[in-house]
């Protein structure tokens, strides 16, 4: 709750304050991450098909997946992940005051969060856009006819804005109801109080596979309202670490357009292609650039797959959200999930 | 010999020396203590490039606020948007404190009732009401409304004027312009003539003895010179009157279920404990005191409003101010119902911004200045209602 938030806040602050006036060097999160045998990753408190933890404890999502590739890539182990549930407040203060290593939680990538909190984005693994849900008996059948409407919202977010920016192009004079905490969002929203509510596309297909007692129910409207792409951060002034994290994604993306996959990973060492060569170790020692050994790519895909097969377990048309794959598809498919070469 | 004397009384030997020493000492290491944090978490923030200052107080805010008292819009300012944040947090405090304090002295001289059942209820309402926290209070509350109320183009309205919706409360308001002043002028005006008529009652009960209507009177007074404001505005009888229009309500005002579950839950919490302390009070006063009354022939009634509750009151106010602080800050819980307090306006601040240590700090000096402001008012009434010795 609030008490909650504040306390987190402050005690960070006051971390922040204790903590000895050092500038970060290059290397120390490795370093750490190496001594304490673990990966430090901030997740959401819970958004299915992102990050979420079963009964047992076990995370799953997408947002998971990144921080586990990237573990094993360093560690030899995706499992040895400590992960750190975290509201869209708390966030970007568990970073900075270093009580996370990564952030990986469905967090939008903007200027003013790149250029002044003190983080860097690492790529984009989800290319969202916020959208609005609605019951089917309002009968709405676009978001332009909200004149009025209240909308639920969580705070902490990109959404606030986006969505008076939205109102106020098309005049609709919407008022945002906002929660803290995102249960208590879709709670007003489910018993009534808003008309819509409004979040990411792809946290709307989850709240409404999740939270609604019938999906059927509630429909998402048509309009995306806003560009959203959803990727990890890492602290600043870390450049080794930011190197490492940042290539293991484009690494996974590469992985996908080349046909290199969890289960083919051992045979595709044999391969003569030199570009699956340099992912997998047999020729160039890319690794080494990093810090690593040559095989962390090959720990990485064993663990979690290749991007596609990330996000076909987690989001895909097999899975309850049934996100289509649509501009996170490949650039050569469609889409416009694009990585610099491995060389 | 004067001189190793005087070195005695400035050496360490001197307790007023060493005191001062002390207390120096002291200052300077919390000043020591304070800089360091402070120079700390800018050095920290300034080696990690993020970004510090009050500046962003004065760029465009660009987000809605659900409800405000003042004329408020996406683009203004962000100060604009803390000040919307700070009113309503005034709103739900000033009114809260209102209502506590009203339905706190019932039920606190409830308890000394001689009906077992009034005793009874009071007696149960201050024990459920105080041992739940206010938190699960409030989201009760916001969930009864939430839930169990009408979607608002299915609201039953009470001859088309009062709605009761998920939407809020929605009731009519005059739209008199220029006469509403004259009304109001006339309505303070009849208040003032009402306390003199007070105070000539009491001071001609004092020199005759006789009992004049304290009540009546004064209520005839109020009420017959707004009338003739009202009469000189030129007797308006416009009203706005609410309509369920599309997804919202067209004309009228409407309180709406944030609003209201944050005042339910907090005029409720807190007048358990008004209502203990009023107990308190009034048990302090001596039992002699009511027999004297009763022997002087006042009625239980009389005896209480003048005798008991004059002395009660010096025990009551301090731990009543207590209460009043009380209310104020627990109205930081507001966001969990989505009321747009100072807390959730900073909260979204925070997040646009990442000035956390500034809206952080923002937060504790609205809390600060209120809750002291409160203090000030209340230590006045304190001493004005305390024993004169004569």
């Amino acid at each position: 709750m609030k008490t909650t938030f504040i306390r987190n806040s402050v005690g960070a602050l006051v971390a922040a304050g204790l903590a000895a006036a050092v500038p970060a060097q290059a290397g120390k999160t490795l370093d750490a991450i190496k001594a304490r045998g673990q990966l430090v990753c901030g997740v959401n408190t819970g958004l299915a098909g992102f990050s979420a933890a079963d009964s047992q404890g076990n995370w799953t999502g997408l947002d998971v997946d990144v921080c586990r590739a990237i573990a094993a890539a360093i560690l030899n182990d995706g499992n040895k992940v400590k992960w750190v549930p975290l509201t869209a407040q708390q966030r970007f203060t568990a970073l900075q005051s270093g009580e996370i290593d990564i952030l990986s939680r469905n967090t939008t990538w903007t200027l003013t969060r790149d250029a002044s909190l003190g983080l860097n984005f690492l790529a984009t693994t989800y290319y969202d856009g916020q959208g609005f849900m609605v019951p089917v008996k309002s009968k709405v059948k676009s978001a332009k006819q909200l004149k009025g409407a209240t909308v639920c919202v969580q705070s902490g977010t990109t959404t606030e804005k986006n969505l008076t920016d939205f109102s106020r192009a098309n005049k609709l004079d919407m008022k945002p109801i906002v929660f803290e905490k995102q249960e208590a969002a879709t709670g007003a929203y489910f018993s009534g109080r808003c008309v819509a509510f409004t979040t990411d596309a792809s946290g709307l297909a989850s709240i409404r596979n999740k939270d609604a007692k019938d999906p059927k129910e509630h429909v998402i409207l048509p309009e995306l309202i806003s560009k959203e792409p959803l990727g990890p951060a890492v602290r600043r002034g870390d450049d080794e670490f930011y190197a490492i994290a940042k290539w293991v994604i484009f690494g996974l993306v590469e992985a996908e357009e080349y046909g290199v996959t969890q289960a083919n990973v051992d045979q595709m060492k044999a391969s003569q292609d030199p570009v699956v060569m340099r992912i997998v170790g047999t020729s160039e020692d890319t690794g080494k650039l990093l810090g690593l050994d040559k095989d962390w790519m090959v720990r990485a895909i064993k663990t979690t797959g290749n991007y596609g097969e990330i996000f076909a377990r987690n989001v895909g048309e097999k899975t309850p959200l049934n996100l289509p794959r649509g501009t996170n598809n490949l650039w050569n498919k469609g889409g416009i999930m694009y990585a610099p070469p491995i060389r | 010999m004067r001189t190793p004397r005087k070195a005695a009384k400035w050496g360490w030997r001197s307790q007023a020396f060493r005191g001062l020493v002390f207390q120096l000492v002291a200052v300077a290491l919390i000043a020591l203590g304070a800089w360091y944090l402070a120079h700390n978490t800018l050095a920290n923030m300034q080696a990690r490039g993020i970004q510090s200052g009050f500046d962003f107080l004065r760029q465009p805010a660009g987000f809605d606020i659900s409800e405000s008292l003042v004329a408020y819009q996406a683009l203004d300012p962000y100060w604009k948007a803390f000040l919307v944040g700070v009113l309503n947090t005034l709103r739900v405090a000033v009114v809260g404190i209102f209502f506590a304090t009203l339905l706190g002295a019932a039920i606190g001289i409830g308890r000394f009732s001689r009906n077992a059942l009034v005793r009874g209820v009071c007696y149960a309402y201050v024990e459920l009401f105080r041992n739940v926290p206010v938190l699960l209070q409030l989201l009760m509350w916001y969930l009864l409304f939430t839930d169990l109320l009408p979607p608002l183009l299915d609201a039953p309205s009470i001859a088309g004027l009062f709605y009761l919706s998920k939407a809020g409360f929605s009731f009519p308001i005059p739209e008199w312009g220029a006469a509403l002043g004259l009304v109001a002028i006339a309505f303070v005006a009849g208040v003032a003539a009402a306390w003199f008529h007070r105070r000539w009652a009491i001071r001609q009960f004092e020199a005759t003895g006789r009992v004049r209507s304290l009540f009546l009177a004064p209520l005839a007074i109020v009420l017959g010179v707004t009338l003739l404001g009202w009469l000189v505005g030129g007797a308006p009888t416009a009203w706005s009157i609410p309509k369920p229009e599309g997804f919202a309500m067209e004309g009228g005002v409407s309180a709406s279920p944030e609003f209201l579950a944050v005042l339910l839950g907090l005029v409720l919490y807190t007048a358990a404990f008004i209502a203990e302390v009023v107990r308190a009070g009034i048990a302090s006063v001596s039992h002699g005191q009511v027999e004297a009354a009763g022997s002087l022939g006042l009625s239980r009634r009389r005896a209480m409003r003048l005798v008991i509750l004059p002395q009660a009151l010096r025990v009551i106010i301090p731990p009543l101010t207590s209460q009043y602080l009380n209310l104020t800050k627990n109205s930081s819980l507001a966001v969990a119902v989505g009321y747009p307090d100072v807390v959730s306006i900073a909260t979204t601040a925070l997040n646009q911004t990442g000035r956390a240590v500034e809206c952080i700090a923002i937060i504790m000096a609205v809390y600060l200045t209120t809750s002291l402001s409160t203090s000030a008012f209340m230590n006045w009434y304190n001493r004005r209602s305390a024993i004169r010795e004569r």
